[in-house]
């Protein structure tokens, strides 16, 4: 499947269609503040000139969780059932000077997810849906790309 | 005018097969009234907070249609905590003597459902699996893990107090007291908080009837007073749930700022509090919580639990009701329950598990999603 027959969990996320994907936040012109996803106003100083942004791709773990039981549905709409279900990670990303992004964390060995350690953002299939793959993006340790 | 609550009721927390979370309120409101021999016509208004319950206000057709003020609450894990909040404001502002703020709730079974969209959130956000609260518990514990060196044994041995407490507490949902061995060994949830770390989400009611402090000894003979109550959200820079991205610069979390504007306005401090109820959706938050309110520096926590000082004949007795660990989580009676827990300790009236030397200052603390905590400070 091409990268054009394949559709982004949510418009204006990440760059899509791209081979380098980047995700986007936005930047207050006003105090500098950085957020993801991109917004119209900034949280940190109540102002409501922002511009969007690519992030950073390679950042630092801040902090995990491992996700060990399947998440209610809806919200969740993953391709598992209860009994196909593996416990998955989430957490947050240092992208230097930017913010901290909250994302999924691919990796094969969710023992080996350390703070500190570094990873960079992939954007692949998340689920199929009408026939089409829906991508999402995700950090990955970068040892293992 | 200063504030004192005259009447507490409760209905026991869990799971009550056949009674309505309103009617868990109703009975809480009813004995709460008993215990301050009021009725009904006798109130001036009404708070009332739930969060998945029947509307509050619909509480009046089996109370009483007496025309009161009646105001429904919504606000979080904090929606018991803000009903009191709204009652003490009530009554500190002049406009009323007297009157009632009640929680209940039903949850259904297993985590809270998030609606990602009601929150502000994008629906992409739930449907790939974040929209989780015990994820933020598990990512916040672990940075604070991290940072402060606490031990995975250290977060058992508040399971265990809290578990051991709730044995001993004829209303608490959870009344087994697991060992430390049983809560190290049971299935990791959201790592690295275990199932017999974490609170549930349940069903509950309980109520209090506040008045003019004034007025207090006309109704009873053992009085609380309110020394304080305060509701504060987060500010910009805080760690909190549900944040698709996180500042990089650090704000004091809601908690501290509510904590210190408390203790500012009952014109106390930390070492005045004899008996705290602090919010313990897992044993994470309650380790986390014990320095955020001020009652330890960050890492002291782990000297703290090894050495009991938080069990209930220890020199600042956590969760003596067994917390939300034992009791479960109502969200509209959570916040009001900590406040019983303290008035029934300052009367003497906890029974098995009450704490020695008549405790005089007694402390609540719950927080809640997105970010928002209620803080009292609760006096003889």
């Amino acid at each position: 499947m091409s990268i054009a027959d394949q559709v982004p969990i949510a418009e204006g996320l990440f760059t899509w269609p791209s081979n380098d994907p980047r995700l986007i936040g936005s930047k207050c012109n006003n105090c500098g503040v950085v957020t993801f996803p991109a917004q119209n106003s900034c949280p940190a100083c109540s102002g409501f000139d922002t511009e969007p942004i690519e992030l950073a791709r390679r950042g630092t773990l801040w902090t995990y969780t491992i996700q060990c039981f399947l998440p209610n549905r809806p919200p969740y709409d993953g391709p598992e059932t209860a009994e196909t279900f593996q416990p998955f990670a989430v957490g947050y990303v240092e992208l230097p000077d930017q913010t901290r992004v909250q994302t999924r964390i691919k990796t094969d060995d969710i023992t080996k997810l350390k703070v500190g350690m570094e990873l960079e953002l992939v954007v692949e299939k998340y689920i199929e849906r009408d026939g089409k793959d829906v991508v999402a993006y995700f950090f990955q340790p970068v040892d293992e790309l | 005018m200063d504030v004192a609550i005259v009447g507490i009721g409760i209905h026991p927390f869990g799971r009550t097969q056949g009674v309505t979370g309103l009617e868990q309120g109703v009975a809480a409101a009813r004995m709460a009234l008993d215990d301050c021999g009021l009725e009904w016509p006798d109130m001036q208004f009404a708070y009332g907070g739930t969060g998945a319950a029947e509307k509050p206000d619909t509480m009046v057709s089996k109370l009483g249609l007496t025309g009161l003020q009646f105001i429904n609450v919504t606000n979080g894990c904090a929606t018991g905590g803000s009903a009191l909040q709204s009652a003490y404001m009530a009554i500190k502002s002049g406009m009323f003597d007297i009157g009632v703020a009640v929680g209940f709730d039903k949850h259904p079974r297993g985590a809270f459902t998030v609606d990602p969209e009601g929150s502000g959130l994008g629906k992409w956000y739930g449907d790939i699996g974040m929209a989780l609260t015990p994820q933020f518990f598990g990512m916040k514990i672990q940075r604070y893990m991290h940072e402060f060196d606490i031990s995975e044994e250290t977060l058992a041995r508040v399971a265990v107090k809290n578990f051991k407490n709730g044995s001993m507490n004829e209303n608490a949902w959870r009344r087994e007291a697991f060992g430390f061995d049983e809560v190290m060994q049971s299935p990791m949830v959201c790592a690295p908080l275990r199932k017999y770390m974490f609170c549930s989400p349940a069903e509950g009611g309980c109520a209090m009837i506040l008045c003019r402090a004034d007025k207090a000894k006309q109704y009873t003979k053992n009085p609380v007073y309110l020394k304080a109550a305060v509701v504060k959200t987060r500010n910009f820079g805080s760690f909190e749930v549900f944040s698709q991205n996180q500042a990089l610069q650090r704000a004091d979390s809601p908690t501290v700022q509510a904590s210190r504007a408390a203790f500012e306005m009952a014109g106390l401090g930390p070492e005045d509090i004899n008996v705290a109820q602090l919010q313990d959706t897992e044993s994470g938050a309650e380790v986390m919580h014990m320095s955020e309110n001020g009652f330890c520096k960050d890492g002291e926590q782990e000297e703290w639990l090894a050495n009991g000082w938080t069990e209930i004949d220890g020199r600042l007795p956590v969760n003596t009701d067994g917390g939300c660990i034992a009791n479960g989580e109502p969200i509209g009676a959570s916040g009001l329950r900590q406040v019983y827990e303290i008035a029934l300790q300052l009367r003497g009236g906890a029974g098995k598990r009450q704490v020695p030397d008549e405790p005089k200052v007694g402390y609540t603390h719950v927080y809640g999603a997105p970010g928002l905590s209620g803080v009292t400070i609760l006096s003889r």
